[in-house]
């Protein structure tokens, strides 16, 4: 099976000897939240995950829940954001995340199919474990949508293989035994994630949840193939830093990668 | 006795699925530990150690049996005969001490040193901070900014019994909140703690645990009400948030030719108004918009202020085993007051919804048997009854 838009931008960077960067934006948060995804693709993010925002976001931190809040208070929906996608030229592969109430609400296979229609190539459904993943696995496999799964530090060894077997586009390694939000340090746990999970898969394997300063960036994706960097990201955007404000700090991350 | 074609409630399946219900939709940090409480939880329940600690504790702690006391004064207004199961005559004031000293020790038992809860009424918080207290654990309750409001006594009571409680700021800041604010603790938490979950919603195994956990409850109800009418009550009766009186009561009367009857408040109707969905952890009716937000609930009653239900009541709502009927607000205070100065038992507001259920529909109960589950005591609700009677 060939990769999908989101895994190929993953791999290339890769066997360029680079180091991944996915970037979380909120979708509707804000006017400017099209432009802000732009900015990021811009400053170096090889791809884009666009929160939707869903009313009860239990793998979401204050940050993130906040800026859900926000933009569901401003009107938000998932229509909405998936109609403003749709022939936006954002400048790298996108993803979804969203809760699966979300997709369930809509219909799997409509969902899946809107998420085609829009230019969306992947999906992330963090309330999704892998014992209830078939239905929409199967979904998203006839509509062309790469379902990105996630391992937690929790998970025995034997679920890993499992997990990678159905993922695609790259396998969301949780660094933390806890929701999405900064912390001052590195858990250990990352490091630990993405060392359990690279020798099980070819799938890029990138490190989320915790990773909020490009220090931590180089230090979680030494073991793995990049990170994902969600609240850091959102907290700027919240804070009205506009497109060029978020570009500049993801810029930020994206020098401390290429440098190592 | 008739003939009944009528079945016990059942196991769910392997997948922990009530028909199309249920399931175990939680972030995979938290998959490990839903296997392991699903293992030890069929381990514990067959073994006869844990059985008898716990039939102890329920006896000589919780005050096990509770009595179901018939109320003669409003069984000649109504023109039936009403029998209350007293659960609000247990320790702690509900039926919600059944479920929270099984998890307890199941917690104990599996290593665990601290538990995690939420609450609505603060009534499953009191219950999990007395059974920590009790078994030496730490305890954390979350409960929603509203509810903290309206429920200071039991929030003062929690702290006293030595649980941290902490404010859900989130969302609607009633209960979906706080489950919401306790599975994030959980997911940041699951090596150290125990998320004990009060009602049967939740992933499983909680919604076939904790009915487990209050089967007791119906067992005793249905030998005593067989004990003096010689057959099942033609009626059982219970109020419906999450579930878990319901759920209790239901079990004992499920195989007998028994109508039941679960009412939800009319603002937080997850089965009248709702429409399946999939939210803390499970497959069930939930009130929702067209895009799949949550919908907040709107009741006088904290307990019951929830946009979702069990799943196995939305099973039994659409095999039609069971049938549930929302009660205004406005309907409620009225029962509350009707319960009081007629039987001079103050019931908890969740259970006032039972009676205002019974009292709306006297003329089609004339002559039939009625046994109501009284889930709880209303000495909780009162501050906020002075209020709304000023």
């Amino acid at each position: 099976m060939s990769a999908g838009p989101f895994e190929a931008a993953l791999r290339a960077r890769r066997d360029a000897g680079g180091k991944c960067l996915v970037v979380y934006v909120t979708g509707g948060l804000g006017d400017d939240w099209l432009d802000t995804a732009r900015a990021v693709a811009a400053a170096g993010a090889d791809a884009i995950e666009i929160g939707v925002p869903f009313s009860d976001p239990v793998m979401d931190g204050p940050t993130i829940q906040a800026a859900n809040d926000l933009a569901l208070a401003a009107g938000a929906t998932p229509t909405g954001i998936l109609d403003a996608l749709r022939g936006a030229d954002v400048g790298a592969p996108l993803a979804v995340m969203t809760y699966y109430n979300i997709a369930f609400r809509m219909g799997l296979e409509r969902f899946a199919e809107s998420l085609v229609a829009a230019g969306v190539s992947g999906c992330i459904l963090p309330d999704l474990p892998l014992e209830e993943a078939g239905p929409w696995l199967e979904a998203a496999g006839v509509a062309g949508v790469e379902p990105i799964l996630l391992a937690a530090p929790t998970a025995p060894d034997e679920r890993l293989p499992e997990i990678c077997a159905v993922s695609r586009g790259f396998v969301y390694g949780v660094g933390l035994l806890g929701v999405t939000g900064v912390r001052s340090e590195l858990a250990a746990s990352a490091v630990e994630i993405a060392t359990r999970l690279k020798p099980v898969t070819d799938l890029p394997v990138l490190v989320g949840v915790g990773i909020g300063t490009p220090e931590q960036a180089v230090e979680a994706s030494a073991h793995g193939d990049g990170v994902i960097v969600g609240s850091a990201v959102v907290q700027r955007m919240v804070d009205g830093a506009g497109p060029e404000g978020v570009g500049e700090l993801v810029a930020s991350f994206r020098a401390a990668l290429d440098a190592g | 006795m008739t003939e009944s074609a009528n079945a016990p409630l059942q196991d769910p399946s392997p997948d922990g699925r009530f028909g199309d219900f249920g399931g175990q939709f939680v972030p995979e940090t938290l998959v490990p530990a839903c296997q392991e409480l699903e293992r030890e939880f069929r381990a514990a329940w067959v073994d006869p150690s844990f059985r008898a600690d716990l039939d102890h504790l329920l006896a000589e702690y919780a005050g096990r049996p509770s009595p179901l006391t018939e109320c003669h004064n409003l069984s000649e207004e109504f023109g039936c005969r009403l029998f209350v199961k007293r659960e609000d005559l247990n320790h702690t004031g509900s039926h919600k001490i059944n479920n929270v000293l099984g998890q307890a020790l199941l917690a104990k038992r599996m290593g665990k040193t601290r538990l995690v809860a939420e609450t609505g009424a603060g009534q499953h918080g009191v219950a999990t901070a007395t059974a920590a207290a009790l078994m030496d654990m730490e305890c954390c309750v979350f409960m929603g900014e509203v509810d903290v409001a309206r429920q200071e006594l039991n929030v003062f009571r929690m702290r006293l019994l030595g649980a941290e409680v902490r404010t859900a700021m989130s969302g609607s800041r009633t209960l979906k909140d706080a489950v919401n604010e306790a599975m994030r603790d959980w997911v940041a938490t699951v090596v150290e703690s125990h998320y004990c979950l009060g009602s049967v919603n939740g992933p499983h195994p909680y919604p076939w645990m904790v009915r487990t956990f209050h089967e007791v409850l119906g067992r005793e109800a249905r030998d005593q009400s067989e004990a003096v009418l010689g057959a099942p009550p033609d009626v059982v009766v219970a109020c419906v948030g999450g579930g878990s009186n319901a759920i209790g009561i239901f079990s004992g009367f499920a195989d007998a030719p028994t109508e039941l009857v679960g009412v939800e408040p009319a603002g937080g109707a997850a089965i009248g108004r709702g429409v399946p969905g999939v939210v803390h952890g499970s497959v069930s009716y939930l009130m929702q918009d067209e895009f799949g937000q949550v919908q907040e609930a709107e009741s006088i009653s904290a307990g019951l202020d929830y946009p979702g239900v069990g799943p196995e009541h939305a099973h039994l709502s659409a095999s039609g085993r069971a049938r549930y009927e929302p009660v205004t607000d406005a309907e409620v205070v009225e029962a509350f007051q009707l319960m009081s100065r007629a039987e001079g038992i103050i019931p908890a507001l969740e259970s006032a919804h039972a009676l205002a259920w019974i009292s709306r529909e006297r003329a089609s109960l004339a002559g039939k048997s009625v046994v109501m589950n009284l889930s709880g005591r209303g000495d909780k609700d009162v501050a906020q009854m002075m209020d709304i009677l000023s």
